[in-house]
This record gives C-alpha cells, sequence and structure tokens, in this order.
C-alpha cells in the first residue's frame, strides 16, 4: 500500500513536470531534435535540472541497502554495452523522431485526452507485447 | 551553424519541469528503491508478477492523471500532434519494441542512468538521441514532410 502510493505520488509529480517543462507537446521536443531548423534547446534543459536532482538522490541511494520506507533498494546490475541495448536504443529514437513522443509524454498526452496521443500509447503497448511474445518463444527455443 | 529558436526556447520552464522530473524519480528510488523507468514499468504489466501490479497501476495512474490535476489550478499548455495517424502507429510500434528491447527510455536511461552515471545508460542515451536527430533530419530536410 506504501509503496503504491509512493508510486502513484513520482508519476504525478513526473507527469505535471512533463507538463511544465513542455515536454507533453511533441512539436516541442520535435523542436531539440531538429538541429538543423531553428534549434530549440529546452529539452536539454529538462534532462538538466532532473539530472541535477537525480545525481544527489543516487549518491544518497548507493549508501543505503533499504528506501526510506524500507523497501529493498533495487539497483540495475548490468553495465554491459550490448548490441540489443544499442539496436533498442537506435529503434527507440527512430520512433520517438517520427511522432516525437516518448513514454511518458505519450501517456501524459493520453490523459489530457488527445485521441492520437491514445493511438500512439495503443501501438506502444502493442510493440511491448510484440517484444514479449518474442522473448517468450525465444525463451523456449 | 546551428541557428536558436529563441521564440521557442524556454529555459526557465524548462528547467522547473526537469526539477520536478528529478524529485518525482528521486521520491521513487528513495522511497520505493526503485528506478523510475516508464517504458518498465508499463512493459512489466505485461508479463506481470503477483504483487508486481498494483503499483505500476498506480504510477501510470498519477501520470496519466496529471493533467487532470493540473487543470484544477491552471490551463493546459498546448499539445500539437503534427504525425498523422499511420506515423503515429509506426512510432508507437518502434518506441514499444525498442525501447523493451533496450531496457529503456528517456527516463530510465535518460534521467536516471545518466544521474547514476552508468556508462551503460549513456550509450542507451546516445543512440537513441543520435537515431531522433537523424530521423527528424531525413524527414523534415531530405523528404520535406
Amino acid at each position: 500500500m506504501k509503496f503504491s502510493f509512493a508510486s502513484l505520488f513520482a508519476g504525478l509529480v513526473f507527469g505535471l513536470g512533463l507538463i511544465v517543462s513542455g515536454m507533453a507537446n511533441p512539436e516541442k521536443v520535435l523542436g531539440f531534435l531538429d538541429i538543423a531548423g531553428a534549434w530549440d534547446p529546452s529539452l536539454a534543459f529538462v534532462m538538466g535540472g532532473a539530472i541535477l536532482v537525480g545525481v544527489v538522490a543516487f549518491a544518497v541511494a548507493r549508501k543505503r541497502t533499504l528506501s526510506f520506507l524500507g523497501f529493498e533498494m533495487k539497483m540495475p546490475t548490468s553495465n554491459h554495452i550490448d548490441k540489443r541495448l544499442i539496436l533498442g536504443g537506435l529503434m527507440f529514437g527512430i520512433g520517438w523522431g517520427i511522432a516525437g513522443f516518448c513514454p511518458g509524454p505519450g501517456l501524459v498526452a493520453l490523459g489530457a485526452g488527445e485521441i492520437k496521443a491514445a493511438v500512439f500509447v495503443a501501438a506502444m503497448v502493442a510493440g511491448m507485447g510484440i517484444f514479449e511474445v518474442i522473448e517468450r518463444s525465444r525463451a523456449k527455443a | 551553424m546551428i541557428e536558436i529558436a529563441w521564440s521557442n526556447f524556454t529555459p526557465w520552464s524548462a528547467l522547473l519541469g526537469g526539477i520536478l522530473v528529478g524529485i518525482a524519480a528521486a521520491s521513487f528510488l528513495l522511497l520505493n528503491g526503485r528506478i523510475a523507468g516508464i517504458s518498465g514499468i508499463l512493459g512489466g504489466l505485461l508479463a506481470p508478477a503477483k504483487g508486481d501490479i498494483a503499483w505500476r497501476l498506480a504510477f501510470l495512474l498519477g501520470l496519466i492523471g496529471a493533467p487532470a490535476v493540473w487543470v484544477l489550478a491552471t490551463e493546459l499548455p498546448p499539445i500539437e500532434i503534427e504525425a498523422g495517424y499511420p506515423a503515429l502507429i509506426i512510432a508507437g510500434l518502434l518506441v514499444g519494441i525498442g525501447t523493451r528491447y533496450g531496457s529503456g527510455c528517456t527516463s530510465g536511461h535518460g534521467v536516471c542512468g545518466l544521474s547514476r552515471l552508468s556508462l551503460r545508460s549513456l550509450a542507451a542515451t546516445l543512440s537513441f538521441m543520435a537515431a531522433g536527430f537523424v530521423t527528424v533530419y531525413v524527414i523534415r530536410h531530405l523528404l520535406g514532410v
């Protein structure tokens, strides 16, 4: 219960941050990705602000074995840079460049009642489903 | 040379929004001990384990509910989606498969990964940023869409 409540809080603040920053608007994101046009560097400032806070949080987290609510700290253990990571990143980046949506802003724009965002999110969830099916059939083989 | 769109550039609201995103990731990490990676939180629902569903739904509810909370205070800023439906479907499929295959998106690799100084996340972030830049270049400047 505590865990879900903290999750709800984090999701809400995350979403509000995306709205304040303008990142829930795909045109603004594409303005950042369009370096050959009139470039809007705003997205870099969003990343910068988030990382500024994040660096402090991870420095604190690194010294703990339990979270402040008493849950186990589940930090990523892999530091492997492999083909999956790079190819997955490239695929994601192409999709990001086509519509200007990454997962968070897509969900926020869906919440704002945008039909086009709902279509994007539905296709994204379908893509995640395709990934699951491929992974499972591979695990069986 | 790079020409900055000063009329669109919003450094202060970007920085403020970024700090809020950072606070969200920080509270998720310090309260729950987890990485706030949105593609992972959503994708995990498609292979659900017992006791692993409610918190994911709660996080997504917060994210999707943010505009509803926002309008209690003020009007939502514009959301301009220029892409047509076929493009949105292709983009969604690529984002869905790609983020799961590469184990993360802008939040997990970009915000959290770079915050914990992970080289793996840096490599992922450079990959999707590079692909994003090239894709927009091709669409806007080579194809002229």
